[in-house]
């Protein structure tokens, strides 16, 4: 039993429905196991072929920035599957401009591309959604 | 009438995420709502240990859950990966919890008015 086979299993009692999720990174990639955790459920919801956004914000910005190195803390470093998204049409990735600038950090500082937008436009995204789930 | 999914992130009695969700179904519930699943996610797995003992003057959280779920036809379902990096298995699974993929949480959130979390 694994999570792939309980996601495709039950595929047929969805079909034809198709709603908007957000999924809301919130968190540091480390220290907690929730952004890792949220990235598992981000790469099953893509077999579903639902309309998928992704947005970070808070310390979810850290989440997505070049060049993590774990080695030491003795964590996989698994920033380099968020480059996988693409290849799942998982193409639409929201950064909050706010939480990016308060972090010192830039657009050109993230490992995918994404559509860096303001707390406001946010704030309309989310609303637009039918599921937001926040990890 | 509406029909609820739930998520829940977050373990028993460290946190109140658990106590929170079973007294909103509850109240969803009695309101003539309908809560469909619950969906287990996060140390919101260890909620379904049938190894859990509280003191007798506490709530008993997964008990709890397996009462309500069984009396209103709830879907209680636990996520494999999450369950099985925690040491949650069948053999210590509480009796009214299944074990099943995150494709049940995307599902609920598919066929659900409403997905409500709670966590962190």
């Amino acid at each position: 039993m694994t999570e792939v086979t309980g996601g495709i299993e039950m595929e047929e009692d969805t079909s034809g429905k198709i709603k908007k999720f957000l999924y809301i990174n919130r968190k540091a990639p480390y220290g907690t196991i929730y952004a890792l955790e949220s990235l598992e459920v981000v790469l099953i919801a893509a077999a579903f072929d639902q309309d998928v956004s992704l947005a970070f914000l808070d310390d979810g910005v850290y989440e997505i920035i070049k060049g993590q190195h774990t080695r030491t803390i003795d964590v996989k470093n698994f920033s380099p599957t968020y480059r996988a998204l693409e290849g799942y049409d998982i193409e639409k990735l929201y950064v909050e401009k706010e939480s990016m600038e308060a972090r010192g950090l830039k657009e050109e500082d993230f490992i995918v591309p994404v559509k860096v937008i303001s707390a406001k436009e946010m704030a309309d995204l989310m609303q637009s959604q039918d599921v937001v789930l926040s990890f | 009438m509406m029909k609820f999914g739930i998520l829940i992130n977050e373990g028993p009695y460290t946190h109140q995420a658990s106590d929170t969700a079973y007294l909103f179904a509850k109240a969803a519930i009695e309101k003539g709502h309908n809560v469909s699943r619950v969906f287990f996610y996060h140390d919101g797995v260890y909620n379904s240990s049938r190894l859990t003992e509280p003191p007798n003057d506490d709530r008993h959280i997964v008990n709890r859950w397996q009462k309500l779920a069984k009396d209103h036809g709830i879907d209680l379902v636990v996520c494999v990966a999450a369950a099985l990096r925690r040491g949650i298995k069948d053999e210590n699974l509480q009796e009214g919890f299944r074990i099943s993929g995150l494709g049940q949480l995307i599902e609920s959130g598919i066929q659900s008015d409403r997905l409500v979390t709670f966590g962190d």
